[in-house]
């Protein structure tokens, strides 16, 4: 108990210092605690996945259409619970080098495709309006607020993989069944563009960009995915069937290089951590020399010593990182404001959280070994003799 | 009087190790600093490299990249008529209508999928790109299925040795040869013949067409040219260079962001680093400070001795730091770039600004870091300061 409060005392002894250490220490926490956020932020696709669910792609590269004849002949195979299909139709809303007006377009055969996503919840009076209108589209909550979208809005789209102008009318906005879904997202009639395309360039309608399967058992994936690119191994569009998870981990891949420039970053700050406490610990120590000589001459054991000096560690560490993981909401949060689209789903996750925990942990241990070790070194007669 | 440069590097001496932690706290944020910038240089720098002033490039009007742009060949028939478009010696418009599609292959070390580009290209095409050259094996033949490899590729990527074959549109491509393109984009991208390319893919129309006009100057009357024409009023002319810098813009500036997100806040710990200290030193010294105004040296010197302290230790590490980034410029990256959805390697790439800045940037903190303990210092009362040992 007196232990404790010496170490209080003492660590109140510098305010200015203490002060700031725990400042530094919440600091480099936070940036920490953001830099794994943004790493999960990324990867946040692949976390709210299905696992009954696969998808069916082009063997040759996701570009590359597949016919629209796949759909039964895919969904009479055994295991295949239901099929739904959708491309990719981008094209460019306003001002396309502002990557606020990016966000998703797909067109999506509705009926299938909702049954095969509940995680977009849409209200059935919305759902039936977006059917009825060849040109009605829906979008995710999140999008509708950042871009203002409202029910009767007119979305103009400059098409660019399916030239021309296109319009879409806005018939209902659908919300996430929990904070993993995307929100971000429009969806208008796969019909809608397949019979323009039918008029403008004939030889490009009656073609998916992908399947979507649901599989009865997720045993059978591995069965169901031979099967499908057997089927199709010698025809001129041939298959790559993958599970969801694995489909959204590889576009999560193609930027590999950046995460890990990301997570090399973030063992950066960690020596940051690292050096800013061990400074003060070291500062401190140094100038306690003949304190702990004192101490040990009147007969506090070496224990004590050692508890004194990473007790502090330990209390400038424990503050800074509470402070700093506090500081890590409000900083992810503007990440998510700033990059609305790009990250869609930016959640701090309790795993960053025990990480940063155990950093500052083991950065107090670390900066209090060295001067802790000097202080039992150091002789009591020499200590006494010490000019801090 | 001055109070001697001697002194402070004395003083730094004494405290070794505070110096060198302070120091090294310094040195890691302006190598993050400069890491960054040099990242978003490095990705600039291959994509300009990649196009040339000389040249234009056509493409769909609304299409950010060539992946979704098409010509058809009527209109690209039109545009390299044009005057602007060099004539080679036999006659023919130095121009090349050129298919551009993307295939995934997988990486050697991860087995992760990557975007890679493959380029349909015409001899004039290849004769427009002067600084690609064959490093292994041999250029393709036109009129075979036959390909070449970028060296990115060919060092990252499963199944692109000379002699292996490749397969996708309706055909197996064999690989014949590597080539180099001196870092610019084309290092990540598979050539091979656009004539054989296009019934593969099944794709009647370009993609894209580059055109060599006569002088950079022309640029304007060529463009006016192509966009009035009611022919190809649906194309868009885009300098060459231009192009691929607009390439590189979404993906440079997330870089800038995040890596500026976090520098900023790497510079405050450092920058408090400093302050402890500093303000360390100052109370360490206090006797010194006292004996030094009793010797005659006024207040204004010893704010400078101490800001020159401070700002000599962060200098120090700004040093360190930039040293530390120019290692960095012999790793070079490979990954996806959004702006064109396909693979590109780029390098940390340091110019003589980033050093400068860099260096500026360390002295701005230990400016900030130093100020207010020097400011204590040159206040402390000589008497007071004389007992308080």
């Amino acid at each position: 108990m007196f232990v404790l409060r010496l170490v209080l005392k003492n660590a109140l002894r510098h305010k200015l210092r203490t002060t700031l250490t725990i400042l530094g220490m919440a600091i480099a926490i936070t940036a920490f605690g953001f830099l794994r956020t943004v790493v999960t932020a990324w990867s946040a696709g692949v976390e709210a996945t299905a696992d009954n669910r696969m998808i069916v792609r082009h063997s040759v590269s996701f570009i590359f259409p597949l016919p629209i004849s796949y759909r039964e002949q895919i969904a009479r195979l055994p295991g295949v619970d239901a099929v739904s299909y959708a491309s990719w139709f981008q094209g460019n809303y306003k001002d396309p080098g502002d990557w606020k007006n990016f966000f998703p377009r797909i067109a999506v055969d509705p009926d299938t495709y909702l049954s095969l996503y509940p995680e977009f919840l849409l209200p059935p009076e919305q759902f039936d309006q977006f059917k009825r209108e060849r040109n009605a589209c829906i979008v995710g909550a999140k999008i509708a607020r950042e871009q203002g979208f409202k029910i009767g809005d007119v979305i103009p789209i400059e098409g660019d993989i399916y030239p021309g102008r296109w319009e879409f009318v806005v018939r209902g906005i659908y919300r996430g069944k929990d904070a993993k879904t995307d929100e971000t997202q429009m969806f208008f009639q796969f019909a809608y563009l397949d019979e323009r395309l039918r008029q403008e360039a004939p030889m490009r309608a009656g073609q998916v960009g992908w399947y979507i399967l649901r599989v009865d058992k997720a045993s059978d994936m591995p069965r169901i995915a031979q099967a499908i690119d057997n089927m199709y191994l010698n025809s001129r569009a041939g298959t790559k069937t993958e599970t969801e998870r694995e489909f959204t981990q590889s576009f999560v891949s193609l930027s590999s290089a950046i995460l890990n420039a990301l997570k090399a970053t973030s063992y950066v700050i960690i020596a940051v951590i690292l050096i800013v406490l061990a400074n003060t610990i070291i500062m401190a120590a140094r100038e306690r020399t003949r304190e702990y000589s004192v101490l040990k001459t009147i007969g506090f054991s070496q224990i004590h010593i050692v508890g004194l000096i990473g007790g502090e560690a330990l209390l400038i560490a424990g503050i800074g990182c509470a402070l700093g993981l506090a500081l890590t909401f409000p900083a992810t949060a503007g990440l998510a404001n700033a990059f609305p689209t790009f990250f869609p789903v930016v959640n701090v996750e309790p795993v960053t959280i025990a990480l940063a925990v155990s950093v500052a942990f083991l950065a107090a241990v670390v900066a209090a070994t060295f001067p802790s070790v000097r202080a039992l070194r150091t002789r009591i007669a020499e200590g006494l003799r010490s000019i801090g | 009087m001055k109070i001697p440069i001697n002194y402070t590097w004395r003083s730094l001496w004494t405290r070794r190790l505070t110096t060198i932690l302070t120091l090294g706290g310094v040195a890691l944020v302006v190598f993050a600093f400069a890491a960054v910038l040099m990242l978003a240089n490095g990705l600039r720098e291959a994509l300009v490299e990649t196009g040339s002033d000389n040249n234009a490039i056509v493409i769909r009007k609304g299409a950010n990249s060539e992946l979704s742009s098409q010509i058809s060949r009527d209109q690209a028939n039109i545009i390299r008529t044009h005057s602007e478009v060099v004539r080679l010696p036999d006659g023919k418009p130095f121009s090349s209508g050129e298919l551009y599609v993307i295939i995934n292959l997988k990486k050697k070390t991860t087995n992760d999928m990557g975007n890679i580009s493959v380029r349909g290209i015409s001899t004039e095409g290849i004769q427009m790109r002067p600084a690609v050259k064959v490093t292994e094996g041999r250029m393709f033949t036109f009129g075979s299925n036959e390909i070449v490899v970028g060296e990115n590729i060919a060092a990252r990527f499963q199944g692109c040795e000379i002699g292996q074959v490749l397969r996708f549109g309706d055909a197996s491509w064999t690989i014949v040869g590597h080539f180099d393109a001196g870092g610019s984009a084309f290092d990540s991208e598979v050539w091979a013949d656009v004539e054989q390319v296009m019934p593969a893919f099944g794709r009647p129309v370009f993609s894209a067409m580059t055109v060599r006009l006569t002088s950079a100057s022309d640029f304007e009357a060529f463009k006016a040219r192509v966009e009035q024409d009611p022919r190809t009023s649906a194309l868009e002319v885009k300098r060459e260079r231009q192009y691929y810098l607009e390439q590189s813009e979404l993906m440079a500036t997330l870089i800038r962001v995040l890596g500026m997100a976090v520098t900023a806040i790497f510079s405050i710990g450092a920058v408090f680093g400093a302050v402890i200290t500093m303000y360390a030193a100052v109370a360490n010294r206090t006797v010194e400070i006292g004996t030094m105004r009793a010797l005659g040296f006024r207040r204004r010197s010893v704010l400078a001795a101490f800001l020159v302290e401070s700002i000599l230790l962060s200098l120090l590490g700004g040093v360190f730091g930039v040293l530390l980034a120019s290692a960095m410029s012999f790793i070079s990256i490979s990954t996806t770039n959004f702006g064109s959805f396909s693979e590109i390697a780029f390098r940390f790439a340091l110019s003589p600004s980033i050093v400068i800045t860099s260096l500026l940037f360390a002295m701005i903190m230990g400016i900030i870091g130093g100020f207010a303990p020097a400011v204590r210092a040159s206040r402390l009362n000589i008497l007071a300061s004389l007992r308080s040992a």
